[in-house]
């Protein structure tokens, strides 16, 4: 008795330690860069560290937080990575919806339908928004030509017309994925409910809202926490557009600025740490305020 | 009720939308490619005058000046390394994730969906600070690194949702046919994970080939300067122009073969996206 | 309550197919009428048109009297009972049995009202506020039922409603659902497949292959009166027998025996012809349990192949000529039975009475009662009658 259950145990055992083998070298990839520089980036932003005068330096504990903290900057740029993330991740949602509908119920054109919905996903960022940039800037653009807007509007000329340029571009690019998240949890749906629900007498707006909304909770839930962090980290198109101009920084912009441009170690790993702790907030509210689930992994 | 041919005109109008939505922003980053200097500025969608010299210049000076083969040439072999090995050790990891049971798995999962919602910008001075004293700023092996921890959890993600799809007991039909275990493996499992494994290779590789931030901020020069950092960094004819020619012609030469990408395998694309996402 | 009526009611899909054709129903206010028939029969499509779920192709459609082709199920005051159930999974038993009512606005005490009778009537009162995920197979039925129930409606629609069931909740369900409808007194229509739901627990039935209404009466005279081939072999189980033979001299020539026509069948058949006859397993029996009605049939020896004793009775198969096979099969595949009793096998199924003594290969003294036959045309498996 007791040598047939050591000989289960041995098998188990090798089996976890197969399965620890084979997550090893992706795990410790994947740790090396965030586990280790997040280290050293707190590190970093409790010393003052300043690569353009080498010898200063040394700790000075929460100086820097301090520095960013009181800085109008700082906060300019929180409200408006705030602003854009909400304002963007909003439209998504509904567009996503919208598409993610077009695409389920789609008699024909099912693959047209996803391959275009796939290109703004593809696209380089950086080359979407040098489009977006060359069709509302004033002298290469087509926009301004375009019934009810002013020929000699000025679109980066003022933050928040510069603001609706970017969340186009971003909105533009990322809606696809939502989508496609979207219609991931709409498949989900028995289409029988709909006929059970049409002869109860529910219009196709109740439809909606009683029973394909509620049902599609977790996949909205999911599809919202990864757009909203995603869209807290916006970069690639604000450098393109405005490069921060008009006070449309985002905070990694400042991050970028501190650390690459002005070489400020210490200050830019403060800014680095406190977008760290602003995406941390953000993933528990979602997950423990909003049950925002896991997807499940191994043998289900 | 139905009505077929009205249902049919709502659903065409529907679908040309989304067209729209889609293309146009790639249509006119075309159009602007074959527009001339002269006309550059002229505002409207439709290049009145066609020229190929934007696509010229960027090749002019071989590859020694020319501001673009060198970064193409980068972001080619940056990305297919990338994918490469991204894929060998996610195929590791997803497979025992699949396959096998060991405590640690679940954290595995929950580690790579914390790394997905990271924010790259956090390390990036750390690594910028890491890379310069290690010798690997303006590196390959520089960019290669955060691209690998940044794409794996997508990779994982992908592969666990395709290889849970797989009958693995056809593995030990074989070997009762009369298979040895490699042959097996090679002849079974093989053909059946290499569809997830090329949809997972097509997602690293978008991932790679498009990435920004880690490559300004870790390149400083032709040596491992990607597309995308490189057309932030173009020159005009003189410093009051901007290059648009020039930076719509290689957004295009970019984009080209993404898009032939996407439109080959759609199918594969959506699969894999949608595979982790909410199939709870 | 209303009656229902199908006035030429025809479903055409775009490629051409036509899942029902032309079907004249009437339905009686009150009546439970079922639809059966194999799959693929149209059944299904025919009852989605009358809730509104199907477009109509041709044909008027009328509830209570008035046209309702064009109208949305949730203005024709129907119920439907669904395959699966259909039941809302992020809802309580309870809203379940209630949304219909919420969306129609009616009051919120009334609605409880409602709700509470008909869990009671269906005894689910215990269950009202669980959730459909956490229910078994039985008790979603009910609630789906009793969704239909709660809202008091024009007619309720039920798509094979116990097909997900197992055998023995089956029959259980199939006497509650009778006794539901004879209690309230709404027209129901009712889809099934299994002839068995169908022969006990309609008032009328309507037999129904590939789109086209065969037979519409009650459950006795289709048994007794069936209009085809078709239905002759639909209805009744096990299968009634199909036997190639020869009609003349008044009396119907079959491989093991010659029996005696009647007068209004040697009248229906004129003289002499081929015919498709058709004797039902019940119709046979073993001679020495005949007792005094010998003489009203015929007696006839054959061997028996096989034996099935099913403890109540017994089925014996005897072979009726090989000869018998080709023809059989032809009018059999016209008329869409894929398995004829008899037909590829040559085969002839009796029941007997289980005290009778057949024996696998062994000779068996049968008889059969000749005025229980019926006769059909091989070409074109029309019953012959007068």
């Amino acid at each position: 008795m007791s040598q047939v259950k050591a000989a289960i145990t041995d098998r188990a055992r090798s089996e976890r330690r197969l399965g620890w083998l084979l997550c090893a070298p992706a795990a410790i990839a994947m740790l090396a860069v965030t586990a280790y520089p997040i280290g050293y980036a707190i590190v970093l932003s409790l010393q003052q560290v300043d690569l353009r005068f080498p010898d200063e330096g040394g700790w000075v504990g929460l100086q820097n937080y301090g520095a960013v903290l009181s800085s109008s900057l700082w906060w300019t740029d929180l409200f408006n990575t705030v602003f854009l993330s909400v304002i963007s991740v909003s439209i998504e949602l509904c567009l996503g919806m919208a598409i993610a509908l077009v695409m389920h119920r789609a008699i024909f054109g099912r693959g047209v339908v996803r391959t275009s919905v796939l290109i703004p996903y593809g696209i380089v960022t950086v080359v979407a928004a040098f489009s977006w940039q060359f069709a509302f800037a004033p002298d290469t653009g087509f926009v301004n030509h375009l019934p009810l807007i002013a020929e000699d509007k000025d679109w980066f000329g003022e933050r928040f017309s510069a603001f609706a340029v970017i969340i186009m571009a971003e909105v533009w690019k990322t809606t696809p994925f939502m989508a496609l998240l979207l219609l991931a949890g709409l498949t989900t749906i028995d289409d029988g409910l709909y006929n059970a629900a049409k002869v109860d007498g529910a219009s196709a707006w109740q439809r909606f809202t009683r029973i394909t909304l509620p049902l599609m909770k977790p996949a909205i839930l999911v599809a919202l926490l990864f757009r909203t962090l995603d869209a807290f980290r916006i970069f690639d198109t604000i450098f393109i557009m405005t490069n921060g101009a008009q006070d449309t920084q985002s905070v990694s912009i400042l991050g970028y600025q501190q650390l690459i441009s002005r070489l400020n170690l210490g200050l830019g790993s403060a800014v680095s740490v406190l977008i760290f702790l602003c995406v941390l907030v953000i993933a528990i509210f979602f997950v423990k305020f909003l049950g925002a689930r896991q997807p499940e992994g191994g043998n289900a | 009720m139905e009505h077929p041919a009205r249902q049919n005109v709502l659903w065409t109008i529907a679908i040309v939308l989304v067209l729209i939505f889609a293309l146009i922003p790639v249509l006119w980053i075309i159009s602007l490619s074959f527009k001339t200097p002269a006309t550059i500025t002229d505002q409207s969608f439709i290049p009145t005058e066609f020229s190929l010299d934007n696509y010229k210049s960027l090749f002019e000076g071989g590859i020694s000046d020319s501001p673009f083969i060198k970064p193409l040439i980068n972001s080619l072999g940056i990305a297919l390394i990338t994918t490469f090995v991204s894929i060998i050790l996610a195929s590791f990891a997803a497979y025992a994730i699949a396959r096998l049971n060991f405590p640690g798995r679940s954290v595995m999962l929950a580690g790579a969906l914390a790394i997905a919602m990271f924010p790259p910008i956090s390390t990036v001075g750390p690594l910028f600070d890491m890379w310069r004293s290690l010798g690997l700023y303006d590196t390959w092996p520089g960019l290669i690194i955060p691209y690998l921890t940044f794409s794996l959890p997508l990779a994982i993600y992908t592969l666990v949702a395709f290889f849970r799809e797989i009958p693995w007991d056809l593995e030990k039909a074989a070997q009762m046919d009369g298979a040895t275990p490699f042959q097996a493996f090679r002849k079974v499992i093989v053909p059946l994970a290499a569809p997830g494994m090329f949809t997972a290779a097509i997602l690293v590789f978008i991932f790679a080939w498009n990435d920004f931030l880690f490559a300004i901020s870790l390149t400083s020069s032709d040596a491992s300067r990607t597309v995308p950092a490189a057309l932030a960094f173009f020159t005009g004819d003189s410093s009051f122009t901007q290059p648009t020619g020039s930076i719509a012609a290689a957004a295009v030469i970019v984009t080209v073969p993404i898009i032939i990408f996407v439109l080959l395998f759609q199918r594969r694309i959506v699969a894999g996206l949608t595979s982790g996402a909410v199939k709870g | 309550m209303a009656n229902i009526v199908l006035d030429h009611v025809t479903k055409k899909y775009g490629d051409g197919y036509e899942a029902v054709k032309a079907m004249d129903l009437e339905i009686q206010d009150g009546e439970f009428m079922i639809l059966v028939g194999p799959s693929g029969c149209g059944k299904s499509t025919a009852l989605n048109m009358i809730a509104g779920l199907e477009d109509i192709s041709d044909g008027e459609l009328k509830i209570g009297g008035e046209v309702v082709n064009n109208r949305a199920p949730r203005d024709r005051d129907i119920a439907m009972v669904f395959q699966n159930y259909a039941l809302y999974p992020h809802m309580t038993v309870r809203e379940n049995m209630g949304f219909a009512l919420k969306l129609a606005k009616v009051d919120p005490k009334e609605i409880d009202e409602k709700v509470e009778e008909a869990a009671k009537t269906l005894d689910l009162t215990e269950h009202l506020d669980r959730k459909p995920a956490n229910l078994s197979g039985g008790q979603r039925q009910r609630v789906a039922m009793g969704r239909a129930i709660v809202r008091d409606p024009k007619a309720f629609l039920m798509d094979e409603p116990l097909s997900n069931l197992d055998a023995k909740l089956r029959v259980q369900m199939r006497t509650e659902v009778a006794e539901l409808q004879s209690r309230l007194g709404t027209t129901t229509v009712y889809v099934t497949h299994d002839q068995t739901e169908a022969m006990t627990l309609g008032d009328r039935v309507a037999v129904m292959r590939s789109g086209v209404l065969q037979q519409v009466d009650t459950p006795a005279v289709l048994y007794n009166d069936p209009v085809n081939l078709f239905v002759a072999g639909f209805i009744g189980s096990p299968s009634m027998n199909f036997i190639h033979a020869q009609v003349g001299d008044g009396s119907v020539e079959l491989p093991f025996a010659t029996l005696p026509l009647g007068d209004d069948l040697k009248q229906a058949a004129g003289g002499n012809r081929e015919v498709i006859c058709g004797i039902r397993p019940e119709h046979f029996e073993d001679a020495e349990l005949v007792g005094d009605h010998v003489d009203e049939g015929v007696t006839f020896e054959a061997k028996v192949d096989l034996v099935e004793s099913m403890g109540s009775e017994l089925y014996a198969y005897f072979d009726a000529g090989s000869e018998n096979t080709g023809k059989v099969e032809q009018a059999a595949s016209e008329a869409g039975l894929e398995e004829l009793a008899g037909a590829d096998t040559g085969q002839v199924v009796t029941r007997l009475g289980p005290e009778s003594s057949a024996k696998r290969g062994e000779t068996l003294k049968l008889w059969v009662d000749p005025t229980r036959i019926l006769l059909f045309d091989p070409d074109t498996g029309e019953r012959i009658k007068s």
